[in-house]
């Protein structure tokens, strides 16, 4: 980790006309950190996420990113040329429905090389050569390069949702529901599979989960949101296993043993 | 310079869900640990000697006073640092064998020894390396070295959590009972690895129920009654 942030967030709010989406958040991320944003439905998380991921304007505040030539801009402040470059290439977004981040129609060779072709990739050879690579490493059988996501089961339509997301090299990836509607076992595969690419990649990330042992497995920060608002935050485990608010504690308690 | 200083530590727990019940756990715990010593804390059951060693890795808050470690030779209070500092305190000074083993999916045991190393940047083959000497010489067999602990025994887990912890070189090194669920053979062996740890300048703070463990290893007791809260009248 370094020492200067990716991302700074300062006084976020978005509202839906009078109703609350989330008002006064706070947070600076760094390069290699995973920041796991917590709460039940409604809470405000996913209205967090996409106006961090500029899929939605805020209302107030401001989120300042430190671009790949270290030039601070309130990614707010962006045209629309250079937001939807920076969304292709320094910036990856993993949807927990697949087929809202994948092209369901073409192959899945061609769904990971179209992000390289928007940054200028056009040699046909290079670009199967990255997608198959990807694939290996999402643990897709070179075989099933040219098929349609369409035929894939619900974990590998994951699996190749994030590997069209980090072909670019991304410094920043933002998750929503990584593993939300998989079998547990697929969940297994996926979290390891995300632990070790965001160990290895030194990504910074911000998942959305409300499963707590997601946020557990990998993030080493978080923050727990309720009604609109960041009541919680801190190190992971501290947050866990000493939660101090009646809302984490509720939170906390209801994870069912086996 | 005192690798681990404990001062005026407090903490009391706000049961929300229990009617807002306040349990007072600690109050003014002081204590340090010196280099190459083995401090042992005392106490029955509930005294909170767990809820101490958590304190010192960041892993439950404090409610007032101070954990001073000694990093890159500069004293930083744990007990105030941010998230990041805590991770990387833990990564370079403070290393924790807690009594259970939080198991990962699919992460063999040989990767689960030595990814301390791995973070820090050591070579992955020579973490590998250094990971296959500690399970050889804690007697885990080796046909269990490429499987994901998740299925162990319980003293094959602790083993693998004891090997975790003692991998680096971590200046503090903290123990949750960790001999609580070896046989004879193992705890001998265990303790012998505390011996090298003393002799190499390490500051060792641990729970030992124990007797005989314990009073093999200790060089000196904090009996943890001593910082019973007062209950309010």
């Amino acid at each position: 980790m370094t020492d200067t942030p990716l991302l700074r967030v300062s006084n976020l709010s978005k509202y839906y006309g009078a109703r609350l989406g989330c008002t006064d958040v706070n947070f600076e991320l760094y390069p290699g950190e995973v920041l796991a944003v917590v709460g039940e439905s409604g809470s405000g998380k996913t209205t967090l996420l996409n106006c961090l991921s500029t899929n939605l304007a805020p209302t107030s505040g401001r989120a300042e990113y430190r671009m790949r030539d270290d030039v601070w801009r309130n990614i707010y402040d962006l045209s629309e040329a250079e937001r939807r470059f920076l969304m292709r290439t320094d910036w990856g977004f993993v949807h927990q429905n697949p087929a809202d981040g994948l092209r369901m129609t073409v192959s899945a060779g061609a769904n990971v090389g179209e992000r390289l072709m928007a940054i200028g990739d056009r040699h046909y050879g290079n670009i199967r050569a990255s997608a198959v690579d990807w694939l290996g490493r999402v643990e897709i059988n070179e075989d099933r390069v040219d098929d349609q996501p369409r035929s894939f089961s619900g974990g590998m339509r994951q699996r190749l949702q994030i590997a069209r997301n980090l072909v670019t090299s991304p410094r920043l990836v933002f998750m929503d529901e990584p593993t939300g509607g998989l079998d547990v076992s697929v969940q297994a595969r996926l979290l390891d599979l995300l632990r070790g690419l965001v160990g290895e990649l030194g990504l910074a990330a911000v998942i959305v989960t409300h499963d707590l042992a997601v946020a557990r497995l990998l993030s080493h920060r978080m923050m727990v949101m309720k009604d609109g608002r960041v009541i919680e935050s801190g190190l992971t485990d501290r947050v866990l296993d000493d939660p101090r608010e009646p809302y984490t504690q509720l939170l906390v308690s209801s994870i069912l043993q086996v | 310079m005192t690798p681990l200083r404990v001062q005026s530590l407090a903490k009391t727990f706000t049961m929300h869900l229990r009617d807002g019940v306040v349990l007072p756990v600690v109050d003014n715990v002081d204590f340090e640990v010196n280099e190459g010593e083995c401090v042992v804390l005392g106490g029955p059951s509930g005294a909170g000697k767990s809820s101490i060693l958590k304190m010192v890795y960041g892993n439950y808050g404090v409610d007032a006073g101070h954990i001073w470690l000694t990093h890159d030779g500069v004293d930083i209070d744990l007990a105030t640092a941010d998230p990041r500092l805590v991770l990387t305190l833990r990564r370079d000074t403070i290393a924790y064998v807690s009594q259970f083993l939080r198991t990962v999916p699919r992460v063999s045991a040989l990767d689960v020894v030595a990814e301390p190393l791995v973070i820090r940047g050591a070579d992955k083959a020579e973490a590998q390396d250094r990971a296959r000497t500690l399970l050889a010489q804690l007697n885990l067999p080796e046909r269990l070295w490429s499987l994901p602990p998740a299925t162990f025994s319980g003293g094959e887990q602790q083993r693998v959590n004891i090997a975790r912890g003692f991998i680096t070189d971590h200046k503090v090194l903290l123990l949750d009972e960790p001999t609580a669920s070896l046989d004879a053979t193992n705890r001998a062996v265990v303790v012998a690895m505390i011996a090298e740890k003393k002799a190499a300048g390490t500051a060792l703070l641990g729970i030992f129920h124990d007797e005989d463990v314990r009073s093999q290893v200790a060089d000196r007791i904090v009996d943890v009654t001593a910082f019973a809260p007062r209950i309010a009248a």
